[in-house]
């Protein structure tokens, strides 16, 4: 177990691994690739924490919200409720009420557990550290548990809404007569088709957040130990890459959160709609 | 990136957090926007009803404006033609008036006249008596002519 002190007599490699190594309720790395019994404490902590927040911050300017002339806060957050409402409106044709809330919740609740990639890649792993918490990775859509269990959410919301809207004889009849057409030579690989699509839908939906946040929070990870070399260059190199990557990441944060909202909309007006 | 249970939990907090927004946060939210957007649909028809009201409000006043001069007009028109037609009557009046009191005048100077002209007569005919009598006194008897006299005295 390093400490936050012995971290620079480490190698760099040392550093990157250290930083990529969740918080496991074990206390321990997780030793296989796929572990049960093992819960990642920093992922579930920081995603519940951004969760609240998120729904706190809208919850707050719901409850304040008039029909009259609307504050900064609560326009910044109808601006934010109309644009899912118009994208929501556009792409699913059918009963909205519950869609279009998971459409907000997921878009905010992505946007500020990517926004945790915004805080220096030490600060809280180390004040972690102090607390006595020797691991830590503090944005929780840079672990494909947090953005699959989203994902697996959605998928869950599809399935749902696929009864719901044809039935579940209407479903099934879909699910062996589309995409190829309704003969008993193509039942098998229709259905296999289908199986297929909606795995790779809800894999690429968690997997894409996933790769594009770990990959941020990595380039960070490199950055920092550019400035952890302690030399001029390193020091001007840290600033300077940081900042760039700092800002070019405002734009990947926003989007990627979009995007996972967007897909999740398309996916579940998928399921509204008979092929 | 390894799996283990945090997926499930996730899972879990995903539907949590979408529950909550659904019932707290969605609702509120929209019912402020749909009633804005009421209201400034109202505040617009308002402004139109506004700006139709006002046009004829000045088409009204523009009638009634009108109205007014040409009854002005009309009671003007009226009074001079009242107000010459006084004057007439004044003046007809004032011009009867004057002839009848000039023919009053002469009603009056003419009887005067024949009242003056009767007696002028009176003392003619006495005078032309006494004269004729001084004459006659020296001459002629008055018994006989007398009845001369008198029908001298007709005569004049």
């Amino acid at each position: 177990m390093a400490s936050g002190t012995e971290e620079h007599a480490l190698t760099a490699g040392d550093y990157i691994v250290h930083h990529l190594t969740h918080l496991t309720s074990t206390g321990h790395k997780q030793a296989s690739v796929i572990d049960w019994t093992v819960i990642n404490v920093d992922t579930l902590f920081w995603s519940i924490g951004m969760g609240l927040l998120a729904v706190f911050l809208l919850a707050r300017a719901a409850r304040n919200a008039t029909s009259g002339v609307p504050g900064r806060f609560q326009a910044a957050v109808e601006i934010l409720v109309e644009m899912v409402e118009t994208q929501s409106k556009s792409i699913v044709h059918g009963d909205r009420s519950f869609i279009a809330p998971v459409a907000l919740t997921v878009f905010m609740w992505v946007l500020f557990m990517n926004a945790m990639d915004f805080l220096p890649v030490d600060l809280l792993p180390n004040i972690g550290a102090m607390l006595g918490f020797h691991y830590q990775r503090v944005v929780p859509t840079a672990d494909l548990n947090g953005t699959l269990g989203m994902s697996i959410g959605v998928l869950l919301l599809c399935l749902y809404y696929n009864i719901k809207v044809k039935g579940l004889g209407g479903w099934v009849h879909e699910l062996f007569t589309a995409p190829f057409g309704n003969h008993p030579l193509l039942y098998p690989v229709n259905f296999a088709m289908q199986l297929i699509e909606f795995t790779a839908k809800t894999v690429s939906h968690g997997m894409r957040l996933f790769g594009n946040m770990y990959a941020g929070e990595l380039v960070f990870m490199l950055i920092a130990l550019m400035g952890s070399t302690a030399t001029v260059g390193g020091f001007l190199g840290h600033v300077v890459a940081g900042s760039i990557w700092a800002i070019f990441h405002i734009l990947i944060v926003v989007l990627q959160a979009f995007i996972f909202m967007m897909l999740t909309l398309v996916y579940i007006g998928q399921a509204h709609e008979s092929h | 990136m390894n799996l283990n249970a945090t997926l499930f939990a996730q899972l879990i907090v995903f539907f949590i957090l979408a529950w909550f927004t659904m019932k707290f946060v969605w609702p509120p939210i929209m019912k402020a926007l749909d009633e804005r957007a009421g209201k400034i649909a109202d505040g617009l028809a308002a402004a139109d009803r506004a700006k139709t009201d006002l046009a004829l409000a000045e088409k009204k006043a523009t009638d009634e404006l009108r109205k007014a001069r040409e009854s002005a007009a009309e009671f003007r028109s009226g009074a001079e033609k009242q107000a010459a037609q006084l004057l007439e009557e004044a003046r007809n009046e004032a011009t009867r008036i004057v002839s009848a009191a000039r023919e009053a005048a002469e009603a009056e100077a003419g009887v005067a006249a024949q009242r003056a002209k009767e007696a002028l007569r009176d003392q003619v005919a006495q005078l032309a008596v006494a004269g004729a009598e001084k004459i006659l006194r020296k001459e002629i008897n008055v018994q006989v002519h007398a009845e001369l006299l008198t029908q001298l005295k007709s005569e004049l």
